[in-house]
């Protein structure tokens, strides 16, 4: 038999493997590692939540659900939705889906076919890329600069247009940055949008952890509700990434279109996993609220420290990472982060994994107790220094 | 002074009274100086009144026990409950006292080295004490959670090291 990897799709062999995977690798290896690498929050799923999932277990809903989730979570994911303005019908414009990831393939693969290219801000998170791959498009980078806070203008979006531009993936509050979108910013952008006929993929799952203000999205300015897939979930806000729930918020013609999809190839998300949801949604402001004012602190206390340090941070104004400038140090963010691993035991991600402009940035989580925040900005501290000295002789 | 700053210095402090003033700086984004008077005004007017541990004593070899008392009284003209809870709280084996609605009035709490020692407290000082008509005693056997804590809390970090 020929060489069984060759015989696979070109579009799989061709894709580029993770960035993180070598650093997981090494980091798993040692012992006494502060991870800051970590891109989920370091809450468990309030109780209340889980208990009604196993409740939900005792009372036997064990069976599918309707294609597009339970009706009354489409419900309260559309009551839920009117806080940023956002108005959708829960029984045609509303689907639930096995966590945002599903919902960015879905959004992909019902927009874009060969020939099409998708605009994707960088640096951003890792998966809008491979997915608009998979569905047969090219990619064009949009770069977002540090001058800019790393928020996307018109002006970068503009320059990267290309006549077979389809769509453009929006992805604020923003992984890795932090950074935030304004109406104004927005605005901008929609301009562009509706000028050049593109869809736009909103990913809002760190809606609810924005600082200083609340979240706009973009599909709430004129003209963009038709031509927006709104994707959010309940990771982030709730603290529930390992239940994988998910959901897409689009007008009915886009809606239905990726529901045949997730019918054929999903059938629904998990039943106990939408009750947990349903529950989420329906009492646990509170604790939401809580946790955002938690991560709030330690944002504060990571950003000050990094401008401590000397590594320039920008204030992210959203999510829950740090995007400190490691450039003063000379080193490349790999090497930054990789000689920061071994010799201090601070695990960090590299910010090219994340795109070009990432280059000469580390994402840092802060998404961890506020005595391994400091414990990590002390070594970071140290190794800065020894950095700085040695390049001094 | 700052009533929302106060809160929420307080609740970080409340939760973690090992936070330096430094890092209450940089978690509220204030001065140092700012945070370290409103600490000092905090402590002067008495809302922070110690600063101690949450301990599990059960993992410490103490025979020590701990007895919650309701207490049922006849309140005073004029001083209402408060003339006898004073009289009960000054005891030192009382470590808290609480008016309560309900069934009864005052929740006492007691600790001594040994039940007999707790017994003879209930039955000799608090019952004794004027106005005070009825006591009834629950001796504590296991503590799961206290002021927010859990004892045997099995959460621990169950995320992988890197993810995207």
């Amino acid at each position: 038999m020929s060489n069984l990897y060759d015989r696979l799709s070109p579009i799989v062999t061709n894709l580029p493997p993770s960035g993180i995977r070598r650093f997981f690798d090494l980091a798993n290896q040692m012992q006494d590692v502060i991870s800051l690498g970590v891109g989920e929050p370091d809450f468990v799923t309030p109780w209340h939540i889980r208990e009604a999932c196993m409740y939900s277990l005792e009372q036997g809903y064990t069976t599918y659900t309707s294609n597009r989730g339970l009706p009354e979570l489409c419900i309260e994911i559309a009551k839920y939705l009117t806080k940023y303005e956002l108005t959708y019908d829960p029984s045609h414009e509303i689907m639930v889906t096995v966590g945002g990831s599903e919902a960015i393939d879905l959004a992909m693969r019902t927009l874009v076919c060969p020939g099409d290219d998708v605009l994707i801000p960088s640096p951003t998170y890792v998966s809008y890329k491979p997915c608009a791959l998979l569905a047969g498009a090219r990619v064009v980078d949009v770069p977002t600069y540090a001058e800019d806070r790393f928020r996307l203008t018109a002006d970068a979006l503009e320059r990267a247009i290309t006549p077979q531009s389809k769509a453009l993936v929006l992805c604020f509050p923003n992984n890795p940055t932090g950074a935030v979108m304004s109406r104004k910013d927005l605005q901008d952008i929609a301009d562009v949008a509706v000028r050049h006929d593109l869809f736009v993929i909103s990913d809002e799952i760190y809606a609810e952890l924005t600082y200083d203000g609340v979240h706009t999205s973009i599909a709430a300015l004129p003209g963009m509700r038709e031509r927006t897939i709104v994707i959010s979930g309940m990771s982030k806000a709730y603290a529930m990434t390992g239940w994988r729930i998910g959901y897409i918020a689009a007008c009915e013609p886009l809606l239905s279109a990726m529901l045949k999809i997730h019918q054929y190839t999903i059938m629904c998300a998990p039943h106990m996993a939408q009750r947990a949801a349903l529950e989420a949604l329906r009492n646990g402001d509170d604790e939401r609220n809580k946790m955002v004012e938690s991560y709030d602190r330690r944002r504060k206390l990571i950003v000050a420290n990094l401008n401590d340090i000397g590594l320039p941070c920008h204030e992210p104004r959203g999510a829950f990472y740090a995007f400190p400038d490691i450039r003063p140090t000379g080193l490349s963010s790999e090497e930054f982060a990789e000689r920061l691993l071994l010799e201090q035991g601070v695990a960090v991600v590299p910010g090219s994994v994340f795109g070009e402009t990432g280059e000469g940035f580390i994402r840092c989580s802060y998404a961890t107790s506020v005595e391994l925040i400091e414990e990590a900005m002390r070594r970071i501290g140290t190794f800065v220094v020894k950095l700085t000295s040695q390049a001094v002789k | 002074m700052n009533d929302a700053l106060r809160l929420k210095v307080v609740d970080l402090l409340h939760d973690n009274a090992k936070l330096s003033i430094d890092t209450i700086a940089k978690m509220l984004g204030e001065a140092p100086e700012v945070i370290a008077e409103t600490i000092d005004r905090l402590e002067k007017d008495k809302v922070i009144l110690r600063y101690s541990a949450v301990v599990n004593w059960d993992k410490l070899e103490t025979n020590q026990v701990t007895a919650v008392i309701d207490v049922r009284v006849l309140p005073q003209r004029e001083v209402g409950f408060d003339s006898i809870a004073k009289k009960i709280y000054r005891f030192e084996e009382v470590k808290s006292v609480s008016l309560m609605s309900g069934g009864y009035d005052l929740q006492v709490t007691v600790v001594g080295r040994d039940i007999r020692e707790v017994s003879r407290f209930v039955s000799e000082k608090l019952a004794t004490i004027e106005n005070v008509t009825a006591t009834t005693t629950h001796f504590l056997l296991k503590t799961y959670k206290s002021d927010g804590v859990i004892f045997d809390d099995t959460d621990g970090e169950r995320r992988l090291m890197i993810t995207p």
